[in-house]
C-alpha cells in the first residue's frame, strides 16, 4: 500500500500549494462530500488543481481525493475551496450534514440494509 | 508517480449519479483486524490518507504548552456502493486514547460505530466503548475471533460492562459474508432505534 508520512512533505511545496493558508473557507466540506467537475483543466493550471479536475470527473469523495492527490485532507479542503468558488467543481454534500437528529429516519435506513444486503 | 494512466489504471470511480456519502467508522485497538474487516466488504482496495490537526490545548490535563500541537493521523477506508445514489464510507479508525481528537471529526455524521474487540485484548476496547457511549453514537461490538477465545459473549459483555441493548456479535473479520453480517447488524441496531424513536414522537 502507498503510505506516504505527511512529516516527509516538504513543507515548502504544501506552502506553496495552498498560498499559505492553513484553513479553508470551506469548513462543512465532510470527508464524504463528493465532488464533481464542472470544467476542463486549462493549460498552465497549477497541477493539483489540474488532477482534481481530472479526478472529479466522477463524483469522488474529498477523503478519496485526498488519497489520489497523497495530501492531507485539510490541504485538500484548501485547495477544493479555491475551485469550488471559481465554480469548476461542485459539492454533493452528504444528507447526515443537513439532518437536526444523529439518527436517520428508518426509510433511509431500509435503503442502506438493501444495499448492504445486495453485496 | 502520480501520471494520469496510472490514475486511470488503478481508480474505481463511483457512479454519476451518486449523491449522498454516508459513513460508519471501525474502532478498535492496533492488530485488531479494522482494516482486515474494511478489505472483505470493500468495492476497493483500502486506501490510506492523512489528516493533520492543530488542537487547541483546551481540554487537555497537560496543558503546560500553551500554544497548539500540530498531529497527523493516517487512517485507513474502503467503500460500498449501496445503491444508484448512496455510497457507503467504511473508516478504521485507530481506538488509542491520543486520537480521541480524530474521533470527533469523524464521528461527526457518522451513521455508527463498529467497536472490534481482540479477545485476547478486552481492555483496549474500554476506552473506544466509553468514547462512544459519552458522544451519543450508536455502535454494536464484534468480537474478532481469533482462535483460541476461552469467553463466551455472556463473560464478554460482562468484561466490557455493555448494556444489553448493545448487540454483541462473533465475526471473522477475514471473511465477506462475516464482515457483512457485522454491517448489517450494525444497521439493523440503528433501524430498530430509529423506528422506536419514530414510534414515541
Amino acid at each position: 500500500m502507498r503510505r506516504r508520512a505527511v512529516d516527509n512533505e516538504d513543507p515548502d511545496r504544501l506552502y506553496t500549494l495552498t498560498g499559505g493558508r492553513s484553513q479553508a473557507n470551506e469548513s462543512e466540506l465532510d470527508l464524504v462530500t463528493l465532488i464533481v467537475s464542472q470544467a476542463d483543466p486549462i493549460p498552465g493550471m497549477q497541477s493539483e488543481y489540474a488532477k482534481i479536475l481530472r479526478i472529479c470527473r466522477s463524483p469522488t469523495a474529498l477523503v478519496e481525493l485526498a488519497s489520489e492527490l497523497g495530501l492531507p485532507v485539510s490541504v485538500v479542503k484548501i485547495l477544493l475551496s479555491d475551485l469550488l468558488s471559481g465554480g469548476q467543481v461542485s459539492a454533493r454534500h452528504p444528507s447526515s450534514a443537513r439532518a437536526s437528529a444523529q439518527l436517520p429516519d428508518a426509510a433511509f435506513l431500509k435503503k442502506v440494509l438493501v444495499g448492504l444486503h445486495n453485496l | 508517480m502520480d501520471s494520469t494512466i496510472s490514475e486511470k489504471a488503478t481508480r474505481t470511480p463511483l457512479r454519476s449519479t451518486v449523491i449522498d456519502g454516508l459513513k460508519i467508522v471501525v474502532v478498535g485497538g492496533f492488530g485488531v483486524g479494522k482494516t482486515t474487516l474494511v478489505r472483505s466488504v470493500s468495492e476497493i482496495r483500502p486506501l490510506n490518507t492523512e489528516e493533520t490537526m492543530t488542537q487547541a490545548g483546551l481540554g487537555i490535563d497537560h496543558s503546560d504548552t500553551a500554544g497548539k500541537t500540530t498531529t497527523t493521523v493516517a487512517f485507513d477506508f474502503g467503500r460500498i456502493s449501496l445503491n444508484e445514489q448512496m455510497v457507503l464510507y467504511l473508516f478504521g479508525a485507530p481506538g488509542q486514547e491520543r486520537f480521541w481528537f480524530l474521533w470527533d471529526r469523524l464521528f461527526a455524521g457518522t451513521l455508527g460505530a463498529v467497536v472490534l474487540v481482540d479477545t485476547h485484548r478486552v481492555e483496549d476496547s474500554w476506552y473506544s466503548i466509553d468514547r462512544l457511549e459519552h458522544h451519543g453514537t450508536p455502535f454494536i461490538v464484534a468480537r474478532n475471533n481469533f482462535p483460541g477465545s476461552v469467553h463466551d459473549l455472556t463473560e464478554l459483555r460482562e468484561a466490557l460492562t455493555l448494556s444489553e441493548n448493545v448487540p454483541l456479535i462473533d465475526c471473522d473479520a477475514r471473511e465477506r459474508e462475516s464482515s457483512k453480517q457485522v454491517l448489517l447488524t450494525l444497521v439493523n441496531h440503528l433501524y430498530a432505534l430509529s423506528s422506536a424513536r419514530e414510534t414515541t414522537s
